[in-house]
Parts: C-alpha cells; structure tokens; sequence
C-alpha cells in the first residue's frame, strides 16, 4: 500500500531544546564540526488506496492543520512513497 | 448556584483538584467527559492540567480534536467563561481560542515550585477580584510552558493589553516569551495560565506565605472571579 510521508520541523527561528542537548552531546563525543541539531518529526501515512492528487493536496491541507502547529512548524515535505 | 463543568480527558491529572476548586468557592462542580458532546447547560468550563492523550504530537494537540472540544469552542465563542490552566491552556492555543503556543521549556527541565506571577488585566471573567500590579502566588509545574507567539501575534497582545499574567522580571522559569504566564482574549471570557491556581485555595495545602507555611490561598480569587462574573451576568 502507498504512504504518504509528512515532515515538519521546528521553526529556524524558534529555540529547540532538544536538538541543542544532542548538538552539545555531539560535542562531548568529539564531534564539534558537526556544528548544530534540530529534531523534526516524520508521520508514515498508510493509504488503503491510490493516492490521487485530490488525497494528497488534502493530506497537505491535514498536515497544516493537525500534524504540525503552523505557529511553531512547518511542514517541510509530503511526498508518497509507493512499495 | 453556578454550575462549573471541569472536563476530564484521557491523562488529565488535575480535574479533581478543579473540582474541589471550584466546590471552595462555593459552586457546584460538574464532571464533563471529553467525549460528551453536551456541556450539560454549565455556566462556566474549566479545562484542567495534566498530560492528556500523553502529550503526544504537541501538548494539548489531541485534545483539541475531541467532541466536548468542539462545545467548548462553540460556547466560548458565544461568551462562556473559559479558563484554561496547564495543559488547559495548551489546548486553548492549540483550539485558537487564544493566540501563541506552549512548546518545550528552554532549559528542557520539568519544573515545580512555587511561582510569582505578577496580574495585569483584571478585566476579565477570571481575573476581576485581582489587583492590577500585585504578585500572587500559586504553584507551576510543567515541562511544555514556554510561551511563544508569533511577532504580529506578540504585538496583538501586548497592544490590546491581553496579559492577564507576567512572570516577574528574571524569575521567568520556562523561557515564555515577554515574561508571559497567561493571556486572555478580546472579550475576556477566556483566559489560559501555566501555573495552576487549583493548588492554592486551601490553607495547610497552598504555598507557603510570609504568615504560615502552605497558607497561600491565592488561587481561590480566579474562581470567585468568574463566581463575581456570572452573578453580575
């Protein structure tokens, strides 16, 4: 069945404290050039059916409104993925 | 008596406290279910803290999909008193009854302690038996508190004067934008905070004071607010 794989992030110029704990963790194994983290999140949405372009433009409408807080985030990708 | 509805979802952890809150004050609580779809005609609705639906997407996100959700919003478009605290007030942005968002603390610590929080408007359904300018204090604990806003968002709150909270200049436990604790909308019906007033109407349970140590009762002057708001209604 295909998915449709929705990204969002935090937005550039919000504070996200859990990538910056990961970037200072980089640092402390001894990886200072890997300069800085942000932490996202991905949603696998699996389609009982093929995805038309009406489903994924509604999928794109759903992942404003649901999947991410447009305040915060952003969705930065919804792309399918057949298998 | 009024009749105060206190919601109850899957991980909400403070309803009782609400309840008991609101019995101090000398109304009547009524336990809402989050899968009513009926406020049961109360005259005001508190939305309690605690993790519902486990915090999962954002604080307070799930939530705001639920059926007595689509009530509240319902009701408080036409007036209803609406207090959201903790992850009520998470829900009450996530729902767009209030502006701006609650995201992770700045320092990613759970905190508990307790809180100054200095009033400013006191114009509305849960704030009018406040001083403008004085400090209470009433407990917080919470990891998602940080209060954030867009720019235009943050000019439109501070502009109309919606600040009903500020965290005292550096004591700012979370990062919250403007030093900001809670907010209220136009009409002043709705009102979200972090910290939680439910913890500060009893003496022997409250924080301590200057007088007595778990004296403060603070809390108990939001829900003879909105007591104040309905007899004057």
């Amino acid at each position: 069945m295909p998915k449709i794989v929705v990204e969002v992030m935090p937005k550039p110029e919000l504070l996200d404290p859990q990538g910056k704990a990961v970037g200072g963790a980089l640092t402390r194994i001894g990886r200072p050039e890997l300069a800085s983290v942000r932490i996202g999140k991905r949603f696998e949405v699996v389609v009982e059916q093929p995805v038309t372009d009406t489903l994924l433009a509604e999928v794109r409408e759903i992942a404003v409104e649901m999947f991410s807080n447009p305040i915060i985030e952003d969705v930065v990708s919804v792309v399918v993925e057949e298998n | 008596m009024a009749r105060i509805g206190v919601v109850t979802f899957p991980g909400s952890l403070d309803d009782r406290d609400a309840q008991r809150a609101v019995r101090v004050a000398g109304a009547t609580p009524v336990a809402l279910w989050h899968q009513d779809t009926d406020l049961q005609s109360v005259d005001a609705v508190v939305l309690p803290g605690g993790f519902s639906y486990g915090d999962y997407l954002r604080a307070g996100a799930i939530a705001t999909f639920s059926p007595i959700m689509k009530a509240v919003v319902d009701a408080a478009g036409k007036g209803l008193p609406v207090l959201g605290i903790c992850n009520g007030f998470q829900m009450l942005t996530e729902s767009h009854l209030l502006r701006g968002a609650l995201v992770r603390n700045e320092h990613q610590h759970f905190i508990r302690k307790d809180q100054t929080v200095i009033v400013e408007n006191t114009a509305t359904a849960w704030t009018n038996q406040l001083v403008a300018g004085e400090d209470i204090v009433i407990p917080i604990k919470n990891s998602d508190g940080r209060f954030t806003a867009t720019a235009e968002q943050l000019k439109a709150i501070e502009g109309e004067g919606l600040v009903t909270f500020r965290y005292p200049e550096g004591d700012n436990p979370n990062g919250s934008a403007n030093n900001i604790a809670g907010i209220t909308n136009e009409r002043g019906n709705v009102v979200g905070l972090m910290p939680h007033p439910e913890h500060a109407i009893l003496p022997g349970f409250g924080p301590n004071t200057a007088l007595a140590m778990r004296s403060g009762t603070d809390g108990l002057r939001l829900f003879a607010s909105v007591l104040n708001t309905l007899v004057g209604a």
